[in-house]
């Protein structure tokens, strides 16, 4: 059973009210939009990474509060961090939301931890994974992303009649 | 609440005895997350009465095989029990004959049945279709896939800002190319209720058939199609208390006989050689393979049900849902419904500020309150009124009150959460 309230906590709420890094950034190195056919939301990502470090990343978009929350978390996880870091952690963060490995075996995942509830919400497991494509998309020059792409792991068509 | 909202909660009450009717429900005694299940997505599909559950379990139990093929006992009871369903259902809508009745898998089969049988035969290059604005995409992407492949030209029928199509805007779209007409008799996402009886009259004047989706009229309200009048009528079974997988066209026999085989292959033909091969006459026609016989006649079932309670009773008691539920949301701070049409069926769309419609749906769910948020197949609606999604409750007779009362509850729970 889902534990919603774990998933609808504070500091989601409080990421969604006050999202950190929003906005855009001048001359990225990287950029990519993600969308999500099923509901029509979308978010950007820039990034700046200099020497293979994150200097400056940023995040804008019209969304639920699980995907600007995550978004606005997954900000501030990896900026400063490297990007062969930041990118162990996208697989660690998609492999907890899809329920293909426990928080508990995400060794870097620390209080991202709070999404592990959307694995039980299978309608919500693409709001909280978005933000992850999307950054993932700008690493691989990929500009634009979406939750139904092909190589999508969560690629499966949910019905919206 | 004001006086007015109160009196009207009570008098519905008394009037109908909803507490009766939930029983034969079995799905509505569940709890989700540990709280009674608050069933207000019935305009996406509504739940079974007991009787109906009875009659596909007699059914397989004690008169299944195929059917219009065996001379053994079951098929010819199976054939019988078939061939009453689709009686059922042409008294249901009052039709002229049983065989203007065809079953299909449901309103998105009927209006490619349409599109197939009738659009790929009789609309060609420059000829022009007129749709609305608040149609759902099943009755958009059939048409505009014949647009493209005869080159023909989509219309559409504007609205208002309260969701009602402006009907002088209709008529003006009226030239000599024009060759057909799709309406819903009622929009899924805001309720409304088009007055499609003038414009069946206007289109028919001018010679142009009409189709109307009823997928979200047939439950809630009378369908006469000899007093509307149309030339074809669709709807689903599953949205009135039925099974999935089934649902009728209405067409005038004359329009029905005139069209090509949307599907071929058995029980549609009369002979078949290599050479040549000769349709079956309506509805057979256009009832290629073998049916969902069960379906048909638990959707049979699904209706002597619904006439047994009345539709108008039905009418009546969703009226007071949708009048009710629309004064006590309309009273919170910070929600707005979208959909004022005067005339509406018991669809309550609404936005909650600063809130999206998942989350709230996902709280509310926490609450055992089951809604629906998205776009509900309707983009083109959701693009006029400038909103992404929207979350709607849609009720049906056997909703009460007090649900009313827990979706209030829980919207003001979602508003609380999001402080």
């Amino acid at each position: 059973m889902a534990d919603y309230k774990s998933l609808y906590q504070e500091v989601i709420l409080d990421h969604n009210k006050k999202p950190r890094n929003y906005g855009t950034i001048e001359n990225p190195s990287h950029h990519a939009v993600g969308h999500n056919p099923l509901c029509g939301d979308h978010i950007t990502v820039d990034v700046d990474v200099d020497e293979g470090r994150i200097n400056n990343i940023a995040f804008q978009g019209e969304s639920c509060a699980i995907c600007k929350a995550s978004a606005s978390m997954m900000t501030t996880s990896v900026k400063g961090k490297t990007r062969e870091e930041a990118e162990t952690l996208i697989q660690e963060f998609l492999a907890m939301a899809t329920g293909k490995l426990s928080h508990e075996n995400c060794p870097h995942i620390g209080r991202l931890a709070v999404f592990a509830g959307v694995s039980d919400l299978p309608t919500r497991v693409k709001c909280a994974i978005l933000p992850w494509h999307t950054l993932n998309g700008a690493f691989n020059a990929v500009a634009s992303t979406s939750t139904e792409a092909e190589e999508d792991p969560m690629h499966a068509p949910i019905g919206d009649a | 609440m004001s006086a007015n909202q109160t009196t009207q909660k009570i008098r519905s009450t008394s009037a109908f005895d909803v507490g009766r009717i939930r029983a034969d429900f079995p799905i509505l005694k569940l709890k989700v997350n540990d709280k009674p299940l608050v069933y207000l997505d019935n305009a996406a599909s509504s739940q079974m009465p007991q009787q109906v559950i009875d009659r596909l379990v007699y059914y397989q139990t004690k008169q299944h095989a195929n059917i219009h093929r065996g001379v053994h006992y079951l098929s010819e009871v199976a054939t019988s029990e078939f061939e009453e369903a689709r009686r059922k259902l042409q008294r249901f809508i009052n039709a002229n004959e049983d065989r203007e009745v065809i079953f299909t898998s449901g309103t998105t089969d009927a209006i490619n049945l349409v599109m197939h049988g009738y659009g790929r035969k009789f609309i060609g290059a420059g000829d022009e279709i007129i749709l609305t604005t608040l149609e759902h995409h099943a009755n958009i992407v059939p048409w505009q896939m014949l647009a493209e492949e005869k080159g023909a030209k989509i219309r559409v029928v504007p609205i208002n800002d309260a969701g009602e199509l402006l009907i002088d805007e209709y008529e003006k779209l009226f030239n000599d190319r024009t060759k057909f007409v799709g309406v819903t008799h009622v929009s899924n996402a805001l309720g409304s209720i088009n007055p499609i009886k003038e414009m069946i009259a206007f289109a028919r004047a001018r010679g142009v058939p009409v189709l109307v989706d009823g997928a979200q009229a047939a439950p809630h309200t009378k369908i006469d199609v000899q007093d509307l009048n149309c030339d074809f009528y669709a709807f689903s079974g599953h949205k009135l208390c039925g099974p999935t997988g089934i649902g009728i066209l209405y067409g005038r026999a004359a329009l029905l006989e005139s069209m090509q085989p949307f599907k071929g292959g058995g029980d549609m033909i009369l002979s078949v050689t290599f050479e040549k091969t000769t349709y079956n006459t309506i509805p057979h026609k256009f009832e290629a393979g073998t049916p969902p016989i069960s379906a048909a006649i638990g959707l049979g079932a699904a209706v002597d049900y619904l006439s047994a309670i009345g539709m108008d009773a039905i009418a009546a008691h969703e009226l007071d849902l949708l009048k009710y539920a629309t004064g006590q949301i309309s009273s919170i701070a910070g929600v707005r419904v979208m959909g004022t049409a005067e005339h509406k069926a018991a669809v309550l769309s609404f936005a909650v500020d600063g809130v999206h419609p998942h989350d709230i749906g996902t709280l509310l769910n926490q609450e055992g309150i089951a809604v629906r948020t998205g776009h509900h197949c309707a983009q083109p609606v959701m693009q006029r009124l400038h909103v992404p999604a929207t979350s709607r409750a849609s009720f049906a007779f056997y909703n009460t009150m007090d649900e009313v009362d827990a979706l209030i509850a829980g919207i003001r729970t979602v508003q609380k959460i999001f402080t």
